[in-house]
């Protein structure tokens, strides 16, 4: 009987159906099941890189009052394509006494490293590429490979000015893993779990988002730094004069480091869904699971609309403002959440699930409040000291 | 021999030959690019062995940090990047011999430890990182070292910020 | 097939794999015209002059440095978060007290000036 509502799980039921009447038992259907998944899930990764393109083109497009691509193609649907055949078929020209193989091989690691946080992701109740119970370090592990990539970009293309961007970047990457890896402690701290399917399903109720706010907030600030996007891209934004680490790229090379942004972008959107925003949850998943799939992908593109909206919106921002935000504000207030978060969710374990799910968006909004305080009265002494330091000149000129 | 153990051989070459190359490159920063796929090899090990948590903490800080910390430090403190000239020194077959006997005597230790080469014990399908939490946590069990590690980060911190200090 | 990893390492596998083939299939596409001119490294529109390894700060160390203090503590912490709902306030508590110490840490290395970019 095919269970149309819980689509996923008859699918692979079927595949292994079909696998067990090959020949194989049980067991080892359901191993070739799970190795066709992990071989075709990140073919459907890079696949998303195509509309997504499209998708914010358009959107950054309408945010700056333009159309955004719609000649090639109807709405421009076809112009990723177009893209795509002009990036494969660009020379691909290696600089002079660059590294050849770490050269080649910093693009493939870039993609790798976005693609291998798709393994994780729960796109439905039954519908993910592998359970891990760490799966939260795994998302942060892979990411490594991300920075990684970077330095090596900027080491084998031979170019000091490469080089300096690379180590720019990836002071900047690192600075912000900081604050990243604290808020993805939290969804840890609220759901017990280090499972991405554990976290989703503890927020059956509730979201993290509105348990915490703040932890949701600083996840979406640092991982657009981690990321590299704006207003966070200095270091590769178009108007500036050096392209940062890849300016040595042509061709499919440089095509990976700039889908690898992108896709980047969107999978953190779809992380920030799935943490914060209850990933598949949703009315009627309980009666047609596979309806989790669509919530997802609203959800995450929605997020991924965020990321978006922040880019078109804010100036682009110098790197020790960047580095001072990151250690001075982000860290610290991260590292005074987690304390915070996990004493209110223990003391309240026993109480209902709202009076602790308003606690925890009381403790948020406290401690929100406490921090734009301090930053107002930095902000007033700053201003006061920079008027008093104005003052003594005119009398000077008055002479 | 099974899949098993033929992967575990695979990964285990991998890191061992690395390791080597480390030692052997020429190039400083080849050196710390083998070191990398060993550490990455290390992780591989750790997965097979169905030690999850250890597997992705081995990739966030030998990778994400240490390689990170290592690959600034050799950038900033090399004028040259080019050959540094012969790699081995005059007398260098006495060391040699002295770390191999230095790795027999290891390895007749560890083999003679009870439990070597049995199977590790199952830990009956309970989530390995709640028990390490509740191990970490627990005062009859590793809260004073999990307390006093927060104290040794502490000092490291403090310390390098002190040795930095006086140079800069 | 048991292990949860085996997957993580086919998906790895192939997501390098992929990237890879698509690599050598542009290589193949795209024209192939070296030239001393093309493959000079980029300075702007001039030539180059001198080595291409410059001196760098000491600050991307500093940098480095605290973040693998951070991170160290952030390990620490993962397990903590995920067995401190089954253990008494103490257990908690005891995480909190971790945290502090280095946020202890972090204000020294603030007050000190090694957070700031030069």
């Amino acid at each position: 009987m095919v269970n149309l509502g819980d689509f996923f799980y008859t699918l692979g039921m079927w595949l292994q159906g079909l696998l067990m009447r090959a020949g194989l038992n049980e067991s080892a259907a359901r191993g070739a099941f799970s190795a066709l998944v992990a071989a075709l899930l990140p073919l459907i990764a890079l696949l998303t890189a195509v509309p997504l393109i499209w998708l914010e083109r358009k959107w950054i497009a309408r945010l700056q009052d333009r159309m955004g691509p719609n000649r090639v193609g109807p709405f421009g649907l076809l112009q990723v394509f177009a893209d795509m055949v002009k990036i494969f078929t660009k020379e691909d020209i290696t600089p002079l006494g660059a590294d050849r193989v770490v050269f080649a091989l910093a693009p493939v690691l870039a993609v790798a490293g976005v693609v291998g946080l798709w393994a994780v992701i729960p796109f439905a109740a039954n519908a993910f590429g592998v359970d891990l119970n760490v799966g939260v370090l795994y998302l942060v592990a892979a990411g490594t490979l991300s920075t990684l990539a970077i330095m090596l970009a900027g080491w084998s293309a031979n170019n000091k000015y490469a080089l300096l961007g690379a180590f720019r970047t990836v002071a900047q990457m690192i600075s912000y893993e900081v604050p990243l890896v604290l808020s993805l402690l939290v969804p840890v701290l609220l759901s017990g779990s280090l499972g991405l399917n554990g976290i989703v399903a503890a927020q059956r109720e509730v979201w993290f988002v509105f348990s915490a706010p703040l932890a949701a907030l600083l996840f979406l600030i640092a991982s657009q730094a981690e990321v590299g996007r704006a207003p966070f891209d200095l270091l590769e934004a178009e108007s500036e004069i050096v392209a940062g680490f890849n300016i040595e790229y042509s061709g499919m090379k440089f095509g990976f480091f700039f889908v690898g942004e992108f896709l980047h972008s969107f999978t953190m959107g779809l992380l920030g869904a799935t943490l914060f925003l209850g990933g598949w949850t949703g009315p009627g998943v309980e009666t047609y699971p596979a309806l989790g799939a669509v919530y997802i992908i609203l959800k995450g593109t929605f997020v991924y609309f965020l990321f978006v909206w922040a880019r078109a919106t804010f100036p682009r921002i110098r790197i020790d403002q960047m580095l001072d935000f990151n250690w001075k504000l982000l860290t610290p207030l991260g590292l005074f959440l987690i304390p915070l978060l996990a004493v209110v969710n223990r003391g309240l374990s026993e109480s209902s699930v709202w009076l602790r799910n308003a606690a925890l968006l009381g403790a948020n909004v406290l401690l929100a409040a406490l921090v734009l305080t301090i930053l107002g009265m930095r902000g007033r002494s700053a201003r006061m000291r920079a008027a008093s330091n104005a003052t003594p000149a005119p009398a000077a000129l008055r002479r | 021999m099974t899949i098993a153990q033929v992967i575990f051989v695979v990964i285990s070459a991998v890191v061992l030959v690395s390791a080597v190359l480390v030692v052997v490159s020429r190039n400083i920063v080849h050196a710390a690019l083998w070191l990398i796929l060993s550490l990455f090899g290390v992780a591989a090990l750790f997965a097979v062995l169905e030690a999850g948590f250890m597997a992705v903490v081995q990739v966030v800080i030998y990778v994400g940090a240490i390689a990170t910390l290592i690959i600034f430090a050799i950038m900033l403190t090399r004028r040259e990047m080019r050959e540094p000239g012969q790699q081995t020194h005059r007398w260098w077959p006495l060391p040699a011999l002295l770390a191999m006997a230095l790795f027999a005597g290891l390895a007749w230790l560890l083999g003679s430890l009870p439990g070597t080469g049995a199977a590790p014990p199952a830990l009956a399908g309970e989530d390995p990182v709640l028990l390490l939490g509740q191990a970490l946590l627990s005062p009859e069990q590793y809260m004073l070292p999990f307390e006093v590690a927060s104290v040794l980060l502490l000092a490291a911190l403090v310390g390098a910020i002190v040795i930095a200090g006086d140079s800069r | 097939m048991d292990n949860a990893w085996s997957v993580v390492g086919i998906f790895m596998i192939v997501a390098i794999v992929l990237p890879g083939a698509a690599l050598i299939m542009a290589r193949l596409l795209g024209p192939k015209k070296p030239s001393p001119i093309k493959q000079q490294t980029y300075e702007c529109g001039v030539e180059t002059v001198g080595e291409s390894w410059v001196q760098f700060k000491a600050q991307y160390y500093v940098y480095a440095l605290a973040f693998v203090v951070f991170d160290v503590e952030v390990v620490f912490l993962y397990p903590w978060a995920r067995a401190y709902g089954q253990l008494p306030l103490f257990a908690t508590l005891e995480g909190a007290l971790f945290i502090l110490i280095l946020a202890v840490g972090l204000l020294y290395v603030w007050r000190k000036g090694a957070l700031e970019w030069q």
